[in-house]
């Protein structure tokens, strides 16, 4: 789709949605949002951006091919899993460790934000490879 | 070792994921499926060994205690299937390397070939309703795809067929879980056996009996039992050899074991009811499916039809409802798993040889592949039950049971179906092996990957015959399953007894 609005909204667009998407992402741990929402949220920012290009531009843009994306998303799904596994305890069991981060104060990281990491980009990958093909066979 | 129990689930998983990052590069790809493949057998086997040594192990995934986690349960009968399901994986992924094409290759036919075991194993493995359900659509999914995968239209008009059917069941499936949820409150099979003497105190059994019932159609269309059975002689015969073979391995028999889980530990109230509405569904599957094969003309249809007949004699045995029939149906069903799979794998190389499925097209196979030809009798006899291969055991074992219960019509119509399967693989041997081939047929094809082709075929005739001479080891592994059916308090203990 050749339209001049379109393209100047969706540079400003992307990558004010990438952002909220990494907003949705972070604030899932406790509240509404989470991996999946953002993922989605992510691919739909990538979407428009190949309505308003085409998904030639979008995929050169997008860098990453969505099958890798996939794959690396599962295989950080099954990493998270298996550190339990490893440590002794049940799979996907929550392993928890808090960062100091100067400024921040103590962060807590632990294997349920990879889980969800790998949701975001399985999520992303799936969408994108869906809507990238069916564009191209439009075309 | 429990700990290990999700191994069989994450190795197709991982083996899938990097035949996916792999998929532009074949001869690795290749590789990478075979050695998963490998990896799950050896883990499927491992864990038969634990199971058989330790008892029924369980995993509450992610630390939740039982009836709010996810819990994974492997008894007798999950590992034992799970360890034949892992040997048709492994066989057929080397045969794949030969019958699938680069072209199928490409569309990631080793990752769905992968996520569809990966469903298999989740299955056998989960102890709660509503995750086998979850398993059940991973595995549909990834069969969706295979099934169509190439997209001839024989194909997409059995793929059509098969999905609507397959939705219909999951549909049924999912309307008899959100009962059971709304009458007892919980899904996790082992709470489920305790509760549920709990509600038919409190209200009449008609609710209960409707779920049981809403759940023997969805696993009846799953498993194709009289008379819900017609999808998959539409549909099987259409995809790729390896993979009808895998789906005749693999998919029904989920099937059958959902049927026998689920009629074993959750609905033993009122036997005269449930159980024997199976029995006298059983009659009809064997005999119906054995009648529509004598009428094929085609190989894989023939095959297609005996599959029906013979889980008629597998849920004959959950109809029996004793201990010797279960351990008749758990055995029946691997030895059904493998010798019905090898013949799908002759079925494809005879395809190959001679560029068709029709009877009437083949012949002569007897003088050019006289190995083939005795390859396929291993697997046809067995299937028709003649001593000393695993058929013969397995029915004998059926049909004993049958006649301890004092149920002789099922008991003779057993028989009588056996006679029937030993005509039409006389039939399939003789058109296929022993006629001359018609004289201006061209001549058979070259068969280039000729070990590819053959040793999974030798492969899991061995086997075949292994489980008729080692009958009695695996019999009475079997009959253990059976009997820990038949007491599912251990099973109880084992998921709720507060491990962590």
């Amino acid at each position: 789709m050749r339209s001049f609005f379109l393209r100047t909204a969706v540079r400003v667009l992307l990558p004010m949605l990438l952002l909220f998407s990494i907003y949705l992402f972070l604030r899932g741990h406790n509240e509404p949002g989470g991996g999946f929402v953002a993922g989605l949220t992510a691919a739909a920012a990538w979407s428009l951006y190949a309505i308003a290009f085409d998904s030639r531009h979008a995929r050169a843009a997008f860098r990453v091919e969505p099958r890798r994306l996939i794959a690396t998303g599962l295989l950080v799904i099954l990493a998270s899993g298996l550190i339990s596994t490893f440590s002794g305890r049940s799979y996907l069991s929550g392993i928890w460790f808090s960062l100091p981060v100067p400024g921040l104060g103590d962060i807590d990281l632990g294997t349920p934000v990879l889980f969800d990491l790998g949701v975001f980009m399985t999520v992303i990958g799936v969408t994108l490879g869906i809507v990238f093909s069916l564009e191209e066979v439009e075309e | 070792m429990s700990r290990w129990l999700v191994a069989p689930i994450l190795i197709p998983m991982l083996t899938g994921v990097l035949c996916l990052l792999a998929v532009r590069r074949p001869r690795l790809n290749r590789w990478i499926s075979v050695t998963g493949a490998a990896l799950e057998l050896a883990a499927a086997v491992a864990l038969l060994a634990a199971v058989r040594s330790q008892g029924t192990l369980v995993l509450q995934v992610g630390g939740w205690p039982a009836p709010f986690g996810i819990t994974l349960v492997a008894d007798l009968l999950s590992a034992f299937l799970l360890a034949a399901a892992c040997l048709l994986a492994f066989t057929l992924s080397i045969y794949s390397l030969a019958s699938i094409g680069a072209q199928l290759e490409s569309f990631a036919y080793h990752t769905l070939y992968h996520f569809l075991i990966m469903g298999v194993s989740g299955a056998f493995l989960t102890g709660d309703l509503f995750n086998l359900y979850v398993w059940f659509e991973v595995m549909l999914m990834a069969s969706f795809v295979l099934m169509a995968l190439g997209g001839e239209r024989g194909q997409m008009e059995g793929a059509i067929k098969y999905v609507t059917l397959n939705l219909l069941a999951s549909a049924f499936f999912l309307a008899a879980l959100g009962i059971l949820y709304g009458l007892v409150g919980t899904l996790n099979l082992a709470d489920l056996a305790v509760k549920i003497g709990g509600v038919t105190e409190r209200q009449p059994q008609g609710m209960l009996m409707a779920v049981a019932l809403l759940l023997l159609v969805a696993f009846g269309i799953k498993s194709a039992v009289f008379p819900l059975f017609f999808w998959l002689p539409a549909s099987y015969h259409t995809p790729p050899a390896a993979v009808s073979a895998l789906f005749s391995g693999l998919l029904t028999k989920v099937g059958v074991y959902s049927l026998i889980r689920v009629f074993t530990i959750l609905f033993v109230q009122n036997p005269d009811l449930t159980h024997n509405l199976i029995l006298w569904i059983s009659i009809p599957t064997m005999v119906t499916g054995v009648l529509g094969a004598v009428a094929q003309n085609q190989f894989r249809r023939v095959l297609s039809f005996h599959i029906i007949s013979q889980i008629g004699y597998m849920i004959l045995g959950l109809g029996l409802f004793t201990p010797l029939g279960l351990a008749g149906a758990i055995y029946f069903t691997a030895h059904n798993m493998i010798a019905k799979t090898n013949l799908f794998l002759v079925s494809g190389v005879v395809e190959r040889l001679q560029g068709s499925q029709w009877l009437s097209r083949l012949g002569g196979l007897y003088v050019t592949q006289p190995l083939l030809a005795g390859l396929f009798l291993v697997p046809a006899l067995s299937l028709a039950g003649l001593p000393p291969l695993s058929g013969f055991f397995a029915k004998l074992s059926l049909i004993q049971a049958s006649f301890d219960a004092r149920q002789y019509l099922a008991g003779g119509v057993a028989v009588a179906v056996s006679l029937f399967t030993l005509l039409s693989m006389m039939k399939l041997w003789n058109e296929a092996f022993w006629k001359p081939r018609a004289e201006d047929a061209p001549a058979d094809a070259e068969l280039p990957d000729r070990a590819r082709w053959l040793v999974p075929i030798a492969l899991l005739s061995l086997v075949t015959l292994a489980m008729g001479l080692g009958a009695n080891w695996f019999y009475s592994l079997a009959l253990d399953a059976g009997h820990q059916l038949m007491n599912p308090n251990n099973y109880i203990l084992a998921v709720m007894g507060g491990q962590p």
